[in-house]
């Protein structure tokens, strides 16, 4: 065999001249250094590297060694509570060997291998255990329990089994048997290439809602528990925010976090709050059930592309034991734009904007890999997809946005003059949407009855009627108004500054059940029902107004707290005397 | 044993290709030795075999195939560094160009630094007091972040400038361990001249470094000129624990500079004829900014950047407002009006803010007056727009409020001396007393306690 020496180099590509003998998608490490790469093109001419490190110092004629396995993660207990580069190196780690500063070639072991886990073996000797199925449980934080799997391409008897005790990372701990008399040796971890989805036993209807308590995305554009969401938004519009709120709030099992090329003090950001945040449903640590993953813009644009597939594939590995599992991906365009700057490095005829003509199907595939599923370790699990959008320009025409919205079923648009007004969570009423209700009414009206979908298809319409009216106000002023349409305006007030309008910061508004959505949007209808009726008798709208109500309203979310959902009705009580005070 | 390449094989811009190369590394630094003796250097931007790809810093004026002579350096770019620095005007590339001599080294750092590992950060907290009403108030600076100017030309982004370095205090920060790293990239003489001269008169010089590539300089130089820079920041802040404020002007001209050299070098143009990497170049400048697990010392940026025909979506202002925490937008029309500085409040933004303000480190009431502000002046922008359809006479009375705070916010809140330094209470003070010219109804962003303790009733 012929040892394999650089070529050429050009920013983060590398070539190999003449044939060789590495496949598609290998990894490789490059150089003396052992920068990781990964195989993108070859012909009988050149070897075509991408390598996920800074290139610098390079010489031709560096070797370049194969690993005779595509791009794959480490998967095993210790994802959790952890912070990864976009390869699924542990900064932690690097950080206690090199510094505040990252250096090239570290090789280090992503998952701890010297730390001791309580293992408990339920495999028992002469089972057959298929791909997928649980052969050990180990506790991986104080709320979640690790569940050992058979990689999914291997099934066999079992020959030998560990007693339950103590064991490392890479301690052997069950062994199989498979059809054709090979013993293969399972330990606490194993791994999977990152650009193949883990396979499921069936995919099933996205029935059931994520609730995340931002009222909203709740009530007006719900996603549900293995659907896919994309988050539009220019710079300042606060998408980086939302994703934040709804990694903290959501009500999935696992949150992965995939920072991929964002800024840098952003992810401090979030390691600093999720570690002092108390999960107010079990009062642990938000990290306990959050691993991210961190390339931030300025690390390597090679890895930023694996990144969002590393996040994707950790996902996928929790899933797989049951677990509800919602990835944010901040920012896809980001990754979009690094697929277009190494695109642009192979020379690659662009397609739009400079864009590979790949791009669309590359978003889908990963939009894809969300779905809600029976999984091979039987039980449910999902993977809820939540992708933020940087459109270049605020231009929501843009090919990412465009191609995004197609393999999206969740779309929420954020707007900048919203953002400019302080107007948060900045999302368009009228500009978002969400396919998934009809999927996700049956559930709603089991568990809320069938009031909430009236609720919110009244309230989805007096926005839309205020859209239409401010249309006209915008060109006579509101003042030339009949009073039943200012009801509507002063309706519609109240809806957008005290029910869609939710303060991150305000202990009570930061997270919303579901049953206080539905009442305050009970009490808000319920005023507007009381004033219509008023402004129907042709008393002067004024008049209602005078009574303070509508102000009241837009401050209930503050002034109602959470474990006090029966003030409602001295609420409801007070519309209902105020106004009859009018009409007698 | 060092070899001499004689001649270049194709010259294409300020790019040179040099065939039979053995032996060398990727982005290693060449010299060249013209025939005349004069000496230039370059940078192998790429390699293939044998054949290399040379980037000349000084252009490749009067270079022809055979008169050059090339050798290898054997190291990537580095810059000399050393306590010393402090004071030095330096030129694009980092070379002295005051006279002093050579900069003594201590150490020598490669120019393209390094990533900072996410989890050595330090969230930053601590707010710079700048003097400056609209910005304490509205978009407040915070130690270790990245906050760029987006400007157009012939707007006073120098003078803001000048006055945030002039007023800036920092918390725990004095003249012994403050400093100021000043780069210009393709800015005129004067402009270089004005800086010169304010940072002398406010007596900060010989804590600043200059690092000066002037409008009819290479371009190819103002490709290092901030990178210099930034390697100058990092040592000053990370090893010798100094606070060092980074102004990096203009922005804009180091983006054409690597437009200028991509399209030489042949790649495939993304949007407007920039590079497809422009995002990751610029990151990885910004991302240079903070604070670092271990050292006292912090890097805090103020880019400024002149948006062409005044379009915040170019992609210069559109890339560097995603990858920085915030941005102060100045507004020609207000500069045409007389306000001074001319910041657009309402697509202004400092992303840092909320966790550097308010009870502990400015007033409890920080964050509610700033949310107020912003709700009261759109809606002032929306009453506007209609007085301009319908008239001033027609408003309701409700609007006619609005104009009339409109009016008062940007000539008194906005508008101040170029050398008035408010402090944070006075600017929070006049935000109040401005608000409580409207109505108490209409001031909804604020908790009902504060509004009944700083809202002035009956003004």
């Amino acid at each position: 065999m012929t040892e394999n020496c650089i070529y050429g180099i050009n920013g983060p590509v590398v070539t190999v001249k003449g044939a060789t003998e590495f496949s598609m998608m290998e990894m490789v490490y490059v150089g003396e250094e052992k920068l990781v790469g990964e195989i993108i093109g070859i012909n009988n001419e050149m070897t075509t590297v991408q390598v996920y490190e800074d290139t610098t110092g390079l010489k031709p004629g560096d070797p370049i060694v194969g690993t005779k396995a595509p791009m794959n993660v480490l998967l095993g207990p210790g994802i959790l509570n952890n912070i990864f580069d976009g390869i699924e190196r542990p900064l932690s780690e690097i950080e206690k060997t090199e510094g505040a500063f990252i250096n090239r070639g570290s090789s280090v072991s992503p998952l701890d291998t010297e730390k001791l886990w309580d293992v408990t073996i339920t495999a028992k000797i002469g089972d057959y255990l298929n791909g997928g199925e649980i052969y050990a449980t180990l506790p991986e934080t104080d709320i979640i329990t690790h569940k050992c799997m058979v990689p999914p391409t291997l099934s066999g008897e079992v020959i030998y089994v560990a007693q339950n005790g103590q064991y490392k990372l890479f301690d052997t701990v069950v062994k199989i048997k498979d059809s054709k008399g090979n013993i293969h040796e399972l330990s606490l971890c194993q791994k999977w290439p990152i650009r193949t989805p883990r396979p499921v036993k069936e995919r099933l209807t996205a029935s059931v809602p994520l609730i995340t308590g931002q009222r909203i995305i709740d009530t007006l554009f719900p996603i549900s528990k293995g659907g896919t969401a994309a988050i539009p938004g220019g710079f300042g519009t606060g998408k980086t925010m939302t994703q934040h709120q709804l990694a903290k709030w959501c009500d999935a099992d696992i949150i992965v976090y995939v920072g991929c090329g964002e800024r840098g003090n952003e992810m401090s950001q979030v390691l600093q709050e999720f570690s002092e945040l108390i999960d107010p449903k079990n009062n642990c640590p938000m990290t306990y059930r959050t691993t991210l993953i961190a390339n931030t813009s300025n690390m390597p644009v090679a890895a930023r592309e694996a990144s969002i597939y590393t996040g994707i594939t950790l996902a996928e590995y929790y899933r797989d034991m049951g677990y509800n599992v919602a990835i944010m991906a901040d920012s896809t365009s980001r990754w979009a734009e690094a697929l277009r700057e190494i695109s642009g490095r192979l020379e690659e005829m662009p397609a739009e904007e400079g864009f590979p003509a790949y791009l669309p199907s590359r978003l889908s595939e990963f939009y894809e890999r969300g779905c809600r599923a029976n999984v091979l370790s039987g039980g449910e699990g999902s993977v809820t997809i939540i992708g933020a959008v940087s459109p270049q320009g605020s231009d929501f025409s843009e090919p990412v946005t465009q191609n995004t919205k197609r393999f999206t079923r969740c779309f929420w648009a954020l707007d900048k003059a919203l953002a400019y007004a302080r107007h948060y969570p900045a999302i368009n009423w009228m500009d978002s949407y969400s396919e998934y209700f009809t999927d996700l009414d049956p559930w709603f009206e089991e568990n809320l009855g069938t009031d909430f979908i009236e609720y919110r298809s009244n309230i989805s319409a007096l926005l839309a009627e205020e859209s239409r009216l401010m249309e006209i106000v915008k060109l006579i002023g509101a003042d030339v108004l009949p009073d039943d349409q200012k009801l509507v305006i002063e309706t519609a007030r109240v809806i957008r500054v005290g029910f869609l309008q939710q303060n991150a910061f305000h202990k009570d508004d930061t997270f919303v059940s579901l049953h206080k959505q539905m009442l305050m949007m009970k009490t808000i209808l319920h005023l507007h029902k009381k004033a219509k009726h008023i402004v129907s008798l042709a008393i002067p709208i004024s008049r209602v107004i005078e009574l303070g109500l509508f102000d009241k309203l837009t401050k209930m979310k503050y002034d109602i707290p959470n474990n006090r959902l029966e003030l409602f009705d001295e609420y409801i009580k007070e519309i209902d005397e105020k106004i009859d005070s009018i009409n007698k | 044993m060092v070899i001499d390449y004689v001649g270049v094989k194709e010259i294409n811009g300020s790019l040179v290709v040099i065939d039979g190369v053995k032996g060398v590394s990727f982005e290693e630094i060449v010299d060249i030795q013209l025939e005349d003796g004069t000496k230039r250097q370059g940078r192998v931007v790429q390699i293939e075999g044998d054949r290399i790809v040379v980037q000349v810093f000084e252009g490749s004026r009067a270079l022809s195939l055979q008169n050059t002579k090339t050798r290898l350096t054997g190291r990537p770019m580095e810059m000399p560094l050393s306590p010393e620095i402090m004071g030095r005007v330096l030129n694009g590339a980092g070379k002295p160009i005051d006279g002093l001599g050579d900069i003594f080294p201590e150490k020598r750092q490669n120019i393209n630094g390094t990533a900072i590992n996410p989890v050595s950060r330090i969230y930053p907290r601590n707010y710079i007091n700048t003097g400056i009403s609209s910005i304490d108030t509205l978009m407040t600076l915070i130690r270790g972040q990245k906050l760029p100017i987006f400007s157009g030309s012939g707007m006073k982004h120098n003078e803001l400038a000048v006055q945030i370095v002039r007023q800036a205090k920092i918390s725990g920060a004095d003249s012994s361990n403050f400093g100021v790293v000043f780069a210009a990239m393709g800015v005129q003489n004067d402009v270089a001249q004005y800086f010169k001269k304010s940072f002398e008169e406010s007596g900060v010089m010989s804590r600043v470094v200059m690092l000066l590539n002037l409008s009819n300089d290479p371009i190819i130089e103002r490709m290092l000129t901030p990178k210099c820079a930034l390697t100058v920041a990092e040592y000053l802040a990370f090893e010798l624990d100094m606070h060092i404020l980074v102004i990096m002007t203009d922005m804009t001209s180091y983006a054409e500079a690597l437009r200028e050299f991509s399209s030489s070098k042949g790649e495939i143009p993304g949007r407007k004829g920039y590079p497809g990497y422009l995002y990751s170049d610029l990151a990885s400048m910004y991302e240079r900014a903070g604070m670092i697990k271990g050292s006292k010392g912090s890097v805090t940026q103020i880019p400024i950047l002149t948006m062409p025909n005044d379009d915040i979506t170019h992609p210069v202002p559109d890339l560097t407002g995603y990858i920085t925490e915030g941005q102060i937008v100045l507004d020609r029309m207000l500069q045409s009006q007389g306000i001074y500085p001319p910041v657009n409040v309402l697509p202004s933004l400092s992303r840092l803010m909320k966790d550097g303000i308010g009870e502990g480190y400015t007033r409890e009431d920080h964050q509610g007056l700033a949310n107020q502000l912003f709700a009261s002046y759109a809606k002032v922008i929306d009453a506007r727009s209609l007085a301009s359809v319908i008239g001033e006479e027609e408003l309701s009375p409700i609007d006619k409020k609005y104009i009339e705070f409109g009016k008062q916010f940007e000539s008194m809140f906005v508008n101040q001396g170029n050398t008035e330094n408010r402090t944070i209470e006075q600017s929070l003070d006049l935000g109040w007393k401005l608000l409580s010219n409207l109505p108490k109804s209409e001031l909804d962003r604020v908790d009902d306690k504060l509004l009944d303790k700083y809202y002035i009733e009956n003004i």
